[in-house]
């Protein structure tokens, strides 16, 4: 999968001007890992070593992103920016564009779908594995926020009526948010019922706070 | 819609080159045929077929946009 090249010569210099010069690229398009700095020997005779370097191409993260991207907005009729910023391990994808709806679809689908291919092909052509976030004009935010409102207030309904609630099918993701709000919000408790993609959230009154 | 799909398709495969999609086009029915090359169904099919899924979805949201009812074949 990662494209490099080893190379072995009289310094790391050199080796890695032969790995360029092989690949046919500029050392600022390159990732260069030195595996044995070499050794003079002594007095440049006995047990010198050589140096060895291995170059690696740069992935070009962003080729990959918008190249992906862009036919799936032209076929969308969308016209979006693409923004990205990277961080460690994680790139984050951010996308404005005038008609989201469709990029999201339902419950978040459409989104979630782009964000799990975009991530196979980025790790597709990168060597270490990258983590891919893919939003919205900052759908994911504002779904988080909308989600934690909404727990709160049916987690207050359940401790007034003492009555379970099911939420409507969430993704995994979503009801974690729901699990983690509600984890030391009142009397309540959380679970979830039935099997993807109609998994559930139920919220229900904790008795034993009833006893105590 | 075939372009999209191929599209997708060679960013996920090991042999771009072996992508091929045959559309066979209905009223309201478009049936897109993907070809991968055999060593390349688990990528496009994924463990429990998640990165089919994942395709289907995509390419419904774009046939959405078109009018149209999109059902995407992957054929050996």
């Amino acid at each position: 999968m990662a494209d490099y090249v080893e190379k072995e010569s009289k310094s790391v210099e050199v080796a890695i001007e032969e790995a360029l010069n092989e690949m046919n690229i500029d050392k600022e398009d390159a990732d260069i890992e030195i595996l044995d700095e070499g050794s003079k020997g002594l007095f440049g005779l006995i047990g010198g070593r050589n140096a060895l370097v291995r170059v690696y191409k740069k992935v070009d993260y962003e080729e990959i992103i918008k190249s992906f991207l862009y036919p799936v907005f032209d076929m969308l009729g969308i016209d979006g920016d693409i923004d990205i910023t990277a961080e460690n391990n994680t790139l984050n994808v951010k996308l404005s564009a005038e008609n989201i709806g469709i990029i999201i679809g339902r419950r978040g689908e459409t989104l979630d779908a782009l964000q799990y291919l975009l991530g196979l092909a980025v790790n597709k052509r990168s060597d270490k594995f990258m983590r891919v976030t893919l939003d919205v004009c900052n759908y994911r935010e504002k779904r988080e926020e909308t989600l934690i409102r909404l727990a709160k207030k049916l987690a207050d309904k359940v401790e007034r009526t003492k009555k379970n609630i099911t939420l409507e099918p969430m993704n995994p993701y979503e009801r974690r948010i729901i699990h983690a709000t509600l984890q030391d919000y009142g009397h309540v408790e959380t679970y979830s019922i039935g099997d993807e993609p109609n998994r559930k959230v139920v919220i229900r009154y904790k008795r034993e706070y009833r006893k105590a | 819609m075939k372009e999209l799909l191929e599209n997708i398709a060679r960013s996920l495969v090991d042999n771009p080159d072996a992508v091929s999609v045959n559309e066979v086009e209905g009223e309201k029915l478009l049936i897109l045929e993907l070809k991968v090359a055999d060593e390349d169904m688990g990528k496009v099919i994924g463990k429990q077929g998640r990165i089919a899924k994942a395709i289907r979805t995509v390419m419904k949201a774009a046939a959405v946009r078109n009018n149209k009812r999109v059902v995407v074949e992957i054929i050996q």
